[in-house]
């Protein structure tokens, strides 16, 4: 309850809408900045002689002939074959988002229901498992993945990404289930359900809101994931996030610049949206974790 | 419930963690005590009118030959473990013995590949974790005075660096910094330098990431401590301020300590997630001059001839090491606690 005792200054005041002002303008003004920049040729966006360039559009109305220009986009959905990483983007998603939300939600439900000492353990180590860094556990799986041939396909690449996901699901789901009220599930088995079916007929309907959250935070890692992707994964099944450092080039050829822009603005377009959309969910599960302690 | 029905439940995530998660650890230690193959040489003989040359040349079949009958490479102990490019102790001692002062010697060690790699790392985790909880603090408390209404647009603009993956988020800070960027332009013109450069310095380069770094996780941070703000209750801050207790004395003594838990929470992740720090040292191509330890695992293992999967399983031995010391505090006391609850 605000009883209006917190009286700011206007000084105060002024000087907080100037922080946050600037502040945003750091976080956001890349990002407008790139996509800015994506429509323009690359002799404008890189300008060696004048950056004004890029806005002036200079260099573009002489190559184009007009003061936009999608040719950056349409090159790089074609011939760069962004086409081929998006759609290789899209399956490792899916299949994650769901795998891991079926494995992470069955998981998560036993530990928050066992009063057994080991689920203690067992979060715990989920706990020391999510702070692996993730191209350690990459060196482990090459070796043994090159001996059994399995390596360079999606499928693997699936599992593995599932694999490591499942720590951070697995405490996210866990918190969200101990707010589920535990009455609702016992006197399910009191009337004679077995677990699986209380699982089925009682928890599933109200655990939506945990599974929403869980699942935006799974797509978000095998959407931006590049250290296993890049690795794991052939040049023929790259999926977003290696295909845009294979624009940039290497010090043997050149990369196509104008690409990487305008790929780059073609992968976070949706992630920005989606984030747009179910912004309440992101924030209450960062929080999750966080405010119970 | 039952144990058997929690193993069933359980199964499918458990088996996924164990084999994906748990195994590629034990396979990374046992490949850190293996090395690649040497290549088979053989003496080859060649005549001419003028004489004959023998000449050493590396027989191919032979060294394939080996490497299918033992792909695992040839056995070598700690040896990667204390060769040149990992802890180096031979170099370490020669150094030690043969540098006049300890400046110097520092100087020495300093340039080998894997300590140079820490030191980076090190650095990292230092300059962006405080950074990172003060900036998310403050924009947190900033935002919390705002009017509720355009709070939801306000919060959007700023999770935006977070929710990037970090090789996009550092290109296109990269494409505004380098020097035929906007940012980067201007600063050359400001600075009268046509050859300034991010690329030309090394102290630049680490400046930069780092910024990068805080720029990235700020929001993270930002998002809990928002969360933790909206708990704090009313009355304490109210008695405080019928007391004439200044704005900062309420935070330093209310605030503070109500979110204190949420603040090593927020500390805790963001420096596990600045230890493995790789991908800006892609995104800022800045190889040259910034190595962290898991860009070394990475070279490695797109090493163009031969993946050298021994020396990248010693480095990500050592740096699973690095993070579980960093855990140590953490563990010790969730197992007191543990202990005392029961």
């Amino acid at each position: 309850m605000d009883y209006g005792l917190d009286t700011k200054s206007t000084r105060l005041k002024t000087f907080n809408t100037i922080f946050i002002i600037t502040w945003l303008l750091i976080a956001c003004f890349p990002f407008i900045w790139t996509f800015w920049g994506s429509f323009k040729v690359r002799a404008d966006f890189f300008s060696r002689s004048d950056w004004l360039y890029a806005i002036s559009a200079f260099n573009t109305l002489i190559e184009t002939g007009g003061q936009f220009t999608t040719n950056a986009y349409t090159q790089a959905w074609t011939e760069g074959e962004f086409w081929k990483a998006s759609k290789n983007t899209i399956i490792v998603t899916v299949f994650v988002v769901s795998i891991s939300l079926f494995l992470g939600t069955l998981g998560a439900y036993a530990l928050s229901r066992s009063t057994e000492k080991y689920a203690f353990w067992i979060l715990m180590a989920a706990l020391i498992f999510r702070a692996m860094p993730h191209i350690t556990l990459v060196s482990g799986y090459l070796f043994p993945f090159f001996e059994l041939q399995i390596w360079g396909i999606l499928p693997t690449t699936i599992v593995v990404l599932v694999a490591i996901n499942q720590p951070f699901t697995l405490w996210l789901l866990y918190s969200f289930f101990k707010t589920v009220p535990k009455e609702l599930d016992e006197s399910a088995l009191i009337d004679g359900c077995s677990y699986f079916q209380a699982f089925r007929h009682i928890i599933m309907p109200v655990m939506w809101p945990g599974v929403i959250t869980a699942g935006l935070f799974s797509l978000m890692l095998a959407y931006n994931d590049f250290t296993v992707t890049a690795l794991l994964l052939n040049q023929e099944n790259h999926t977003m996030v290696p295909k845009i450092q294979s624009y940039l080039g290497t010090n043997q050829h050149e990369g196509n610049l104008m690409w990487a822009v305008s790929a780059v603005v073609s992968a976070t377009a949706p992630l920005f949206m989606l984030v747009m959309f179910f912004q309440r969910q992101v924030i209450s599960g960062l929080t999750a974790g966080a405010v119970k302690g | 419930m039952p144990n058997k029905t929690f193993f069933w439940f359980f199964l499918p995530t458990g088996l996924a963690m164990i084999l994906f998660i748990g195994l590629p650890i034990i396979s990374t230690g046992i490949q850190s005590f293996y090395a690649q193959h040497d290549q088979v040489v053989k003496e080859v003989k060649k005549c001419d009118p003028f004489g004959c040359t023998v000449s050493i040349v590396v027989d191919n079949e032979e060294t394939s030959k080996i490497r299918e009958a033992k792909p695992l490479g040839k056995f070598n102990g700690f040896g990667t473990y204390t060769d040149r490019n990992h802890l180096a102790v031979d170099e370490i001692k020669k150094f030690w013995n043969e540098t006049e002062s300890f400046g110097a010697f520092v100087d020495q060690v300093t340039n080998l590949p894997f300590y140079k790699a820490l030191i980076f790392t090190l650095t990292y985790c230092l300059f962006v974790t405080p950074n990172v909880l003060l900036l998310g603090f403050i924009i947190a408390l900033s935002l919390n005075a705002v009017a509720r209404k355009i709070r939801g647009p306000l919060i959007f603009g700023t999770i935006l660096p977070m929710i990037v993956t970090p090789l996009v988020g550092s290109l296109v800070l990269f494409w505004m910094i380098d020097s035929q960027g906007i940012i980067g332009a201007n600063i050359q013109n400001l600075m009268n330098d046509p050859y300034l450069s991010l690329k030309s310095s090394k102290t630049l380069t680490w400046i930069t990431i780092i910024i990068y770094g805080i720029w990235h996780h700020s929001p993270f941070a930002f998002v809990v401590f928002y969360a933790a703000l909206q708990t704090v209750p009313q009355e304490p801050v109210e008695a405080a301020i019928i007391d004439g207790a200044s704005r900062f004395q309420r935070i330093k003594h209310i605030v503070l300590p109500h979110i204190y838990p949420v603040v090593t929470f927020v500390a805790l992740i963001s420096l596990m997630d600045n230890f493995r720090v790789f991908e800006p040292i892609i995104g800022f191509s800045a190889e040259g001059s910034a190595q962290s330890l898991s860009w070394l695992i990475y070279d490695n293992l797109v090493n163009e001839e031969v993946i050298l999967f021994g020396s990248a399983a010693a480095t990500s031995m050592m740096t699973i090491i690095g993070i579980a010391i960093l855990l140590a505090p953490v563990l010790i006391r969730t197992w007191k606690e543990f202990k005392t609850a029961r």
